[in-house]
């Protein structure tokens, strides 16, 4: 079991949660320019990272906010969250 | 190689067994390969017997991070089957299916392939049709596929609760008979022993830590034993796939989770076919020594760690008990996971790159064990020829670019 740290609701467990994948993967400013290539980027390639990792989480049974939690996929342990607006 | 017959084992036994030799060599790395294969599972340890036997190539290497057999050809539920819905998934695992038939012939390796038969329930009527849609395409492909009623279900499997009353009733099934089990660590040993014998170098503790390129042409590998040369590279390493591709800057369309599995302790034999059920979520054998095995879907979370949530456990649990309520008290022995690389389209990439000489076999996900025959057979075919072979052709890395994906989620019974 994770214990989740919602930047608003305090640690919680897992079950409350949905996992949103990776963070940081912008949606394309000017999707119409975009070539074959760089959608199947957008769409389907994923760092998939062994050690630390920035993810999104939806507080699905709490506060129904989305953010961002660091992680260590290896170990699980949990390095922080943060709302998007202070990761930006 | 010694050849494992009755006449040899009785001949020993009468010198007291003392002249066996190890079934494989413990290689040193040389300083150059025509193939090396990473990764020390069933199907790369497939793809270099295949490579030996079927293609002349046998300056090969099959380089292992840890010990050989131990990723997820020790870690699945040994489940064998090929009731996939679409034609390019379903012609990869019936020819699988069809080497798993003579598998402990051909490497003269029992494997203890046993076709108990494979039923998967449906548990609502959009759930029936589906199915019946499945078992349509099964046969269309020449697969064998049978729809059962309620009643046909209750009759092969009679401790099912097929009651009308509980939460999820059993509305029928279908069932694949040539389907089944194999005992996994076998195909490993096996395929190990037989390549061993065709001259292949199997080189455990062996980490590859770089992936080196010239001119846009794999040229070698960077080890904790030292680099090794190689004129073409097959990286066959499920839930790393992408920690490796990332040597060579590729980027892959996989994710990496835990899939757990759990074998409570030995009871009489109870049931015969493996029993899957998509909706409630379980699938389960009983072993040749009585154990359930126990399975269910991958942590949600992408994560390389080998415990898993204890949650799915629960769940795992839950679905027997509901399914199965006669297993209500038994216990649980061991409980593990397995890193598995998950697809978006739950089809495996069985591919060039776009770097020359560099090649993938990967995304197997959460189902990998039944194919690991073929898969082996196509992935030499393509590392020996330097282009697929037309059975894996559709499985290549750039569908996620034209979009030709093989969209297995949902279509073949979910469960693997």
């Amino acid at each position: 079991m994770l214990l989740i740290p919602c930047p608003w609701c305090g640690p919680r467990e897992d079950d409350e949660f949905t996992f949103g994948g990776e963070a940081d993967i912008p949606r394309p400013a000017d999707p119409a320019a975009l070539t074959d290539e760089q959608w199947a980027d957008y769409l389907f390639m994923r760092d998939n990272r062994r050690g630390h990792h920035r993810e999104q989480w939806y507080h699905t049974a709490g506060c129904r906010r989305w953010f961002i939690v660091e992680r260590d996929t290896v170990t699980n342990e949990i390095l922080g969250a943060s709302t998007y607006g202070d990761s930006q | 190689m010694q050849f494992y017959s009755l006449p040899n084992l009785i001949r020993r036994g009468l010198r007291g067994h003392r002249d066996w030799t190890p079934a494989w060599r413990k290689a040193e790395p040389k300083p150059s390969y025509d193939v090396v294969i990473v990764g020390a599972g069933g199907h790369g340890l497939a793809t270099a017997y295949y490579l030996a036997k079927l293609h002349g190539v046998s300056n090969v290497a099959v380089l292992e991070r840890g010990w050989l057999g131990g990723g997820n050809i020790g870690r699945n539920t040994a489940i064998v089957r090929s009731n996939y819905l679409w034609d390019a998934s379903a012609h990869i695992y019936e020819f699988s299916l069809k080497l798993w038939e003579s598998l402990s012939q051909e490497l003269n390796y029992n494997v203890m392939f046993s076709q108990r038969g494979l039923l998967n329930i449906g548990h609502s009527e959009q759930e029936m049709r589906d199915l019946a849609r499945r078992v349509g395409a099964n046969q269309l492909n020449g697969i064998d596929a049978e729809l059962l009623s309620t009643d046909q279900v209750s009759k092969l499997v009679p401790i099912l609760n097929t009651s009308p009353d509980t939460r999820y009733p059993v509305l029928g099934g279908t069932l694949q008979r040539r389907g089944g089990v194999a005992r996994h660590d076998a195909v490993a040993w096996g395929y190990a022993r037989a390549a061993d014998a065709l001259g292949v170098d199997i080189v455990e503790n062996c980490e590859v830590t770089g992936i080196r390129t010239a001119n846009g042409r794999v040229t070698s590998l960077e080890t904790t034993r030292g680099e090794i040369r190689a004129g073409a590279v097959g990286l066959v390493v499920a839930g790393n796939a992408s920690v490796l591709a990332s040597m060579a800057g590729i980027r892959l369309p996989i994710l990496s989770h835990p899939l757990q599995a759990l074998v409570t302790e030995p009871l009489k034999p109870v049931f015969d076919p493996v029993v899957m059920s998509s909706a409630v979520h379980v699938y389960i054998h009983q072993t040749d020594r009585g154990e359930l095995v126990l399975g269910a879907g991958i942590d949600a979370p992408v994560s390389y760690d080998l415990n898993g949530n204890f949650r799915i456990i629960e769940h795992v649990l839950a679905a027997v008990c509901e399914l199965f309520p006669i297993f209500s008290r038994v216990r649980m022995l061991r409980q593990w996971a397995g890193t598995v690389d998950v697809c978006p389209d739950a089809s495996p990439i069985i591919s060039g790159t776009p770097i020359k000489g560099l090649f993938m076999n990967c995304g197997w996900g959460t189902g990998g064990f039944k194919a690991t025959p073929g898969s082996g057979w196509v992935f030499a075919h393509t590392l020996a020829h330097q282009e697929p072979h037309p059975l894996n052709a559709p499985f290549s890395l750039d569908r996620f670019t034209t979009g030709a994906l093989i969209d297995e989620h949902g279509a073949a019974a979910v469960a693997h």
